[in-house]
């Protein structure tokens, strides 16, 4: 399992910036090619997909197990902030958190990455040092991506410079919406050569796919095109990461990597807030896709407020008694 | 003959402004003094006791932050609803309590008046227990009387609706909000006054009744570390101190109980809001 940051693997991806891997090289030859493959992956039943993760969410996770899914789920939040307002000095206290989430506990494990605009990248980097914390920077005009290609793939590069090592992108969506799958690949491609050594994450919104059916081709188009982790949502866009949706992209991970042998991780993001989500979703992972995925270089929750419901259930069970918001920091 | 079908009462908890089931599942009987069956309630848990915290520290900012004046003309509200249940109060208050439907009623007069002088209390508090203090310097200084925050109140296991009332009441007009455990034994006055709170302007979350063991819930509560403050009236008697130690930890205000349960008809005076008020007091340059 090469992680995606280290030079060596640099041969591998560079490949997959070219053309898909096989078997679906050709896939993408011409834009009518890509639209009857797109279609002719099999249709998503919706009530079926609900209906599963319903009864996934059931399951009962307690004692030794629900403190390994919290410690697990923390050591992988892309503890994130994502405002006009937001300034260095903010920046800076979330890098803190980030590398000490419970300062009263030191098992607490630290999060993955810090989730910044590209322009503060700098800050974050400089503030996380050598902690193993990723810096994840958003670009590509995000949130809408309503803006030229050049603009967008600056906006990359901005970031890369500025320190990110990982990039999360938003596709076209209108180019998606009204059929054009090609442009929406190419500019995957475009972004993922200029993110150079960064890890590529791309964001389809789902809130504004509309279909399951849509949530299916989006991953397939990004997967195609060299990302290397798939991610449901802004946040920005209500519904973000419903279950639902969350299941037809792991599939659509599980197949891919079944049919080239590449894995793709996955982030789902927006509207997960409590623990109960979170450990949701961890069980969704083990069952969709299997243990390999639940590895902070696989899988991330995108989130802001999820770390302080996490810290409350986690000073919850140290303690024996019921904390309170006044135990975590308000950021 | 009457051959109508009883209807059967299962009543529910009151949690954020809505009723729902004890996550727990669980219900018990409830019976009147001579143990015929009542109704059954709903037997609340730690997690229920957990999401009416969650509820209560949700509504405080609405409920401290409103105006004094606004706070007592919802209270007042609340008074006026009960005034129109009052038969169904005395009847429940009779069946709980085994009283005569006399003392039964002077006991739902006396709960409903409690509930207004209380009301009436809102926009006085901070006139008689704050004020400008006199200071040795170009400054002006007053204290004004805050809310605590979300407080638990383990209600009276004896008077149902009369101690009920007055422990709520006083919590309620300095600004806090309120997780209330009931009477094990008799709590059905409780639930209709959820019901009464309910279809008032209190906000949701303001009162969350909980129907079930003060023994099993209060121990929770007194440790829960987003409860500012504990009313141990109807704590069992030798958990009281148990309780007051596990507060501690997170220093809550704590009212201890009284060695027996008291009259709740005499006057109260201001010792049920004074507990669960903070003063602050405030420097402000003269001038300017």
């Amino acid at each position: 399992m090469t992680h995606v940051l280290d030079p060596d693997a640099l041969p591998d991806d560079a490949r997959a910036l070219m053309a898909p891997l096989p078997p679906y090289d050709d896939v993408t030859r011409s834009d009518s090619a890509f639209r009857t493959f797109l279609h002719g992956l099999p249709g998503v039943d919706q009530v079926g997909a609900e209906a599963r993760v319903a009864q996934l969410g059931t399951r009962s996770i307690k004692t030794t197990a629900k403190a390994w899914a919290i410690d697990t789920a923390i050591s992988m939040v892309d503890l994130t902030t994502l405002e006009g307002a937001d300034t260095p000095g903010k920046v800076r206290s979330l890098a803190a958190k980030a590398r000490r989430p419970d300062p009263g506990d030191p098992a607490c494990p630290h999060v993955a990455a810090v989730c910044v605009y590209g322009d503060l990248a700098g800050v974050a980097r400089e503030a996380l040092g050598d902690s193993g914390i990723h810096v994840a920077a958003v670009a590509t005009a995000f949130p809408s991506g309503r803006a030229s290609r050049a603009v967008k793939i600056a906006d990359v590069q901005d970031a890369v410079a500025n320190g990110a090592d990982e990039i999360d992108m938003v596709i076209d969506r209108g180019a998606f919406l009204s059929g054009r799958y090609l442009d929406v690949f190419e500019e995957i491609v475009a972004v993922k050569e200029a993110c150079g050594p960064a890890h590529l994450k791309v964001i389809l919104e789902t809130g504004e796919l509309v279909t399951l059916d849509n949530v299916r081709r989006a991953s397939w188009i990004a997967m195609l095109a060299g990302g290397d982790f798939i991610k449901t949502s802004t946040g920005k866009v209500s519904p973000a990461a419903t279950l639902p949706v969350s299941l037809v992209m792991l599939e659509a991970v599980r197949d891919f990597r079944a049919a080239t042998g590449r894995q793709i991780g996955f982030k789902p993001a927006g509207g997960i807030r409590t623990t109960k989500d979170a450990v949701k979703h961890l069980v969704l992972i083990n069952e969709t896709v299997g243990a390999d995925w639940l590895d902070p270089d696989w899988f991330r929750f995108g989130a802001s407020s999820l770390l302080n419901d996490l810290l409350l259930q986690r000073q919850k069970l140290r303690t024996g008694h019921y904390s309170g918001p006044d135990y975590v920091t308000v950021d | 003959m009457n051959d109508r079908l009883a209807v059967r009462k299962t009543y529910k908890l009151y949690v954020n402004g809505a009723f729902p089931r004890s996550e727990s599942g669980r219900t018990y009987e409830v019976t009147d003094v001579k143990g015929h069956f009542l109704a059954n309630a709903a037997w609340a848990s730690r997690k229920d006791a957990r999401d009416a915290v969650v509820a209560a520290r949700g509504a405080f900012a609405k409920w401290s932050g409103a105006t004094a004046y606004n706070r007592g003309q919802v209270l007042y509200r609340v008074a006026e609803v009960m005034e129109g249940r009052h038969v169904q109060f005395c009847a429940e208050v009779a069946a709980v309590e085994g009283l005569s439907a006399s003392k039964a009623r002077a006991a739902v007069d006396a709960a409903i008046d409690r509930w207004v002088w209380y009301a009436g209390w809102t926009d006085k508090l901070a006139a008689v227990l704050g004020g400008a203090n006199p200071v040795a310097g170009p400054y002006f200084d007053f204290s004004i009387p805050e809310p605590t925050g979300v407080v638990a109140v383990l209600a009276p296991q004896q008077s149902s609706l009369l101690g009920l009332v007055s422990v709520l009441a006083p919590v309620l007009a300095g600004g806090n909000t309120a997780v209330v455990v009931t009477s094990k034994e008799r709590p059905i006055p409780a639930v209709t006054l959820a019901e009464v709170l309910a279809t008032s302007d209190v906000p949701g979350g303001v009162v969350n009744v909980l129907t079930g063991d003060a023994e099993e819930l209060g121990t929770w509560l007194a440790e829960h570390a987003d409860v500012d403050g504990i009313d141990l009236t109807g704590a069992p008697a030798g958990r009281a101190m148990e309780f007051e130690r596990e507060a501690a930890g997170t220093v809550k205000r704590v009212v201890r109980p009284p060695a027996t349960e008291p009259d709740w008809t005499a006057d109260p005076g201001l010792s049920r809001m004074t507990p669960f008020l903070e003063t602050k007091t405030v420097w402000h340059p003269i001038g300017v």
